[in-house]
C-alpha cells in the first residue's frame, strides 16, 4: 500500500473525483444540518421563527405607533385598516401590534438569555461530574437532587426581590435554576462517552483531563445539548408567560407575550382581539421552536428514527 | 527471563504486576468482590524486540497491556520504565511519560473521535508534547507520518466515519507513532479487520518497527498473527503467565498443557495437515477470575492434573534456554 509519490498523487486525484467530493470532509454536524433541511416541518418552522424574530426586532421601527404612548383618538379600538391600528388598541389606547411585537422581542430575549445560562452551567457541571466520577460525582449530583427538591416558585419569588428591576437579570437567574435537567442529561451522556475507546486514546496521548472534557466530551455532546436547548427555549417562554400572568414577570409599560395574554383574558368578552393576537404569536413561536427541536433530534440521531 | 541471548538493553521490566477490580456487591450486606484480572505477572522486554501476548478471551491480555501503560492503575508489583516504577508516579508524571509509550486499539473506528478531522486526531499527541511547534511544522509532521503509514495526505480534512477499518487503523497507528515513542502496546490491532487488510497492517507495523526502532507489545488471540510478528511470546491464562519464551521455541515445542491445547485449536490453512494432527479438546470454560480454583488455575480443565496441582500453584521453571513454564507435569525436552 505504500505507493510512490507520483502514483499516489494520481490515485488521490482519481479518488476525489470518483466520489465527487472536495478534499474537505463531511463532518457529522454538516450531515445533521443536511438531514434537518430535508425535514419539511423543521424548515417551515425555521422560516416562521426567522420571520417572528425579524418582526420582533425590526417591526417596531416600521409601524407608526409606539408601544407605550396612548393614541388619544382610539381607546379600545377594534382592529381596523383605516386608522393604522391593525391589531386594535388596548383600554389605554396603546397600539396592540406594537405591543405584541415588543412583547415577542422581550419573550424571545428572555428565553435565549435563560437558555444560554442553563446550557453553559449544565454542560460544564454535568461533564465534570460525569467524567471525574466517584465521590465528586456523588456530591455534585446530590446537590442537584437537593436543588430539584426545593420549590421552584419560591426561588423565583426570592430572585424577584433581588432582581425585580431588571427582567434580563431575572431570567439569567432563572436560567441558573433551569440547568438541573441539562446537567443530568449531560452527565448521563458523559458516562457513556468516557468509556469509549477514543477517550482512552486521548488519555493515552497524554491529554489533560480538562482538555479531554473540552476537546472530546463536549463536542460529542452537541446532539443532545442542541436538542435539549431547543426544547428549553419554549419552556422558558411558557414559564415567563406564567410568571407574567401571575404578575411576577415584566413590569409596565414594558410587556411580554405572557403579560399581554393575561390582560387579554380579562377583557376576553368585550375586546377579544387583545387575547387573540398575542395568543397567535405565542402559539406559533412555541410550535415552531418545538418542531425545530424535534427536527434537530431526528437530524442528530438518525438511528433513532 | 525471556531471552538471555539478546544483548540489547532492557526497555521495560514488569515485576509481579497484579491488577484487580472491585465488583460492587449485589446486596447491600455483602462485601464487594474482587476480580483479579492480572495476577503476579513478571517479564522483561529488551529494546527493539516484539513481545506477543496470547490467550483466550477474558484471560487479561488487554488489562495487562493497559496496566503496563497505567491506563488502568495496577494494585501491586512494579513496572520499571526508564528507571522509574510507573506505579509510584503521579497522574501528571505518567501523563508526561506517555510521550514514549503509546497504544493502538482493537476497534479502529471507535478509537477515533468522530467529531475531529483526521489531521487533528493524528496531531493530538503533538499538541500535548510539542506545543511549541508552529502550525505549518505540525502540518508537515502530520503529512509525513500519514505518508509513512500509507494514507493519502489529501484526506487530512476528512472525518473518521468516511474511512474503512483498515484506513482507520492506519490513522490510529499514525497517531501512536507521531511522537516517536519507544514502546507501543498493540491491543489486538488487527482482529477487527478482514484477513487481507490484517496482512497489510502487520506489514506496516513491521516496517515502522524497523524504521522507528520500536519495541512492540502485541496482544492477540490469533496465534498465526503473533507468530508472524513476535520475537518473544507470553501465554496468559486467567491473568497468570503459564508459559513464556522466544517465539520459535514456544511454537515448535510448547511445554505447558494449556499452551499445547491452545496451539492445537489454532486453524491450519492446509486441510490435509489439519486432518492429520491430533486436536486436544478441553472440557468446560475457563473458571471465573472472581473465584479462581485452588492451586494451578488450569487444573480443573487439565488432563494431566494430579493432587499437587489442586493444592499448590506450580512455580515457573526453565524448560530449556529461552523457554519457561509453570506446570508440574510439563513436557521436558528428551535430553533433560
Amino acid at each position: 500500500m505504500i505507493l510512490n509519490p507520483a502514483k499516489r498523487e494520481l490515485l488521490a486525484a482519481e479518488l476525489l473525483e470518483a466520489e465527487g467530493l472536495s478534499p474537505e470532509g463531511r463532518s457529522l454536524t454538516k450531515d445533521a444540518m443536511r438531514r434537518l433541511c430535508r425535514n419539511k416541518a423543521a424548515v417551515v418552522s425555521i422560516v416562521v421563527l426567522a420571520l417572528l424574530i425579524l418582526a420582533a426586532f425590526i417591526g417596531p421601527y416600521l409601524i407608526p405607533h409606539n408601544y407605550e404612548d396612548p393614541d388619544w383618538a382610539a381607546f379600545r379600538a377594534p382592529p381596523s385598516w383605516e386608522d393604522g391600528h391593525y391589531f386594535g388598541t388596548d383600554p389605554n389606547g396603546r397600539d396592540l401590534l406594537a405591543r405584541v411585537l415588543y412583547g415577542t422581542r422581550v419573550s424571545l430575549a428572555v428565553a435565549f438569555v435563560a437558555t444560554l445560562v442553563s446550557v453553559v452551567i449544565g454542560v460544564l457541571y454535568g461533564a465534570i461530574s460525569g467524567y471525574f466520577g466517584g465521590r465528586l460525582d456523588s456530591i455534585m449530583m446530590r446537590f442537584v437532587d437537593i436543588m430539584y427538591a426545593l420549590p421552584y416558585i419560591l426561588f423565583v419569588i426570592l430572585l424577584m426581590v433581588i432582581f425585580g428591576r431588571n427582567v434580563y437579570l431575572l431570567f439569567a437567574a432563572i436560567g441558573a435554576l433551569e440547568w438541573l435537567t441539562m446537567a443530568r442529561i449531560v452527565r448521563g451522556q458523559t458516562l457513556s462517552l468516557k468509556n469509549r475507546e477514543f477517550i482512552e486514546a486521548a488519555r493515552a496521548s497524554g491529554q489533560k483531563p480538562l482538555k479531554i472534557i473540552t476537546k472530546h466530551i463536549i463536542p460529542n455532546l452537541v446532539g443532545p445539548v442542541v436538542i435539549f436547548a431547543a426544547l428549553t427555549v419554549p419552556e422558558i417562554i411558557a414559564t415567563e408567560s406564567f410568571l407574567s400572568y401571575l404578575g411576577f414577570g415584566v413590569q409596565e409599560p414594558l410587556t411580554s407575550l405572557g403579560t399581554l395574554i393575561a390582560e387579554g383574558t380579562d377583557a376576553m368578552e368585550s375586546m377579544p382581539w387583545l387575547l387573540v393576537f398575542p395568543a397567535i404569536f405565542l402559539v406559533s413561536l412555541l410550535l415552531s421552536l418545538l418542531f425545530i427541536g424535534d427536527g434537530l433530534r431526528d437530524a442528530f440521531d438518525p438511528k433513532d428514527r | 527471563m525471556l531471552d538471555q541471548t539478546s544483548s540489547a538493553p532492557t526497555l521495560l521490566k514488569v515485576e509481579n504486576l497484579t491488577t484487580q477490580f472491585e465488583i460492587e456487591a449485589k446486596s447491600f450486606f455483602k462485601k464487594p468482590s474482587v476480580l483479579t484480572a492480572v495476577n503476579d505477572v513478571s517479564f522483561e522486554l529488551k529494546e527493539g524486540r516484539t513481545l506477543g501476548i496470547v490467550g483466550e478471551s477474558g484471560c487479561g491480555k488487554s488489562t495487562l497491556g493497559r496496566s503496563i501503560l497505567q491506563l488502568i492503575r495496577a494494585q501491586k508489583g512494579r513496572v520499571v520504565w526508564q528507571g522509574k516504577n510507573l506505579l509510584d508516579l503521579s497522574e501528571e508524571q505518567i501523563r508526561m511519560a506517555r510521550r514514549d509509550m503509546q497504544i493502538i486499539f482493537q476497534d479502529p473506528i471507535a478509537s477515533l473521535d468522530p467529531r475531529m478531522t483526521v489531521g487533528d486526531i493524528i496531531a493530538e499527541p503533538l499538541t500535548v508534547f510539542e506545543p511549541k511547534l508552529s502550525r505549518s511544522e505540525r502540518l508537515q509532521r502530520v503529512q509525513d507520518i500519514m505518508a509513512a503509514v500509507g494514507l493519502v495526505p489529501e484526506m487530512i480534512n476528512r472525518y473518521p466515519h468516511e474511512f474503512s477499518g483498515g484506513q482507520a487503523q492506519r490513522i490510529g497507528i499514525a497517531r501512536a507513532v507521531i511522537t516517536r515513542p519507544k514502546l507501543i502496546v498493540c491491543d489486538e490491532p488487527v482482529s477487527a479487520l478482514d484477513v487481507s487488510i490484517q496482512g497489510q497492517v502487520i506489514t506496516l507495523l513491521r516496517k515502522l518497527r524497523k524504521e522507528f526502532g520500536l519495541t512492540l507489545i502485541f496482544i492477540s488471540h490469533d496465534l498465526s498473527v503473533v507468530r508472524l510478528i513476535s520475537d518473544d511470546v507470553l501465554v496468559l491464562y486467567l491473568g497468570r503467565i503459564v508459559e513464556a519464551g522466544d517465539c520459535a521455541t514456544v511454537f515448535s515445542a510448547p511445554a505447558h498443557p494449556y499452551t499445547q491445547a491452545l496451539f492445537s485449536a489454532a486453524p491450519i490453512p492446509d486441510p490435509k495437515l489439519a486432518r492429520q494432527r491430533s486436536r486436544i479438546r478441553l472440557q468446560g470454560d475457563p473458571p471465573s477470575p472472581m473465584n479462581p480454583p485452588p492451586g494451578c488455575p488450569f487444573q480443573p480443565r487439565c488432563w494431566k492434573a494430579t493432587d499437587i496441582c489442586r493444592t499448590k500453584m506450580p512455580p515457573t521453571e526453565l524448560v530449556r534456554a529461552g523457554q519457561s513454564a509453570a506446570c508440574y507435569h510439563m513436557d521436558l525436552p528428551a535430553e533433560a
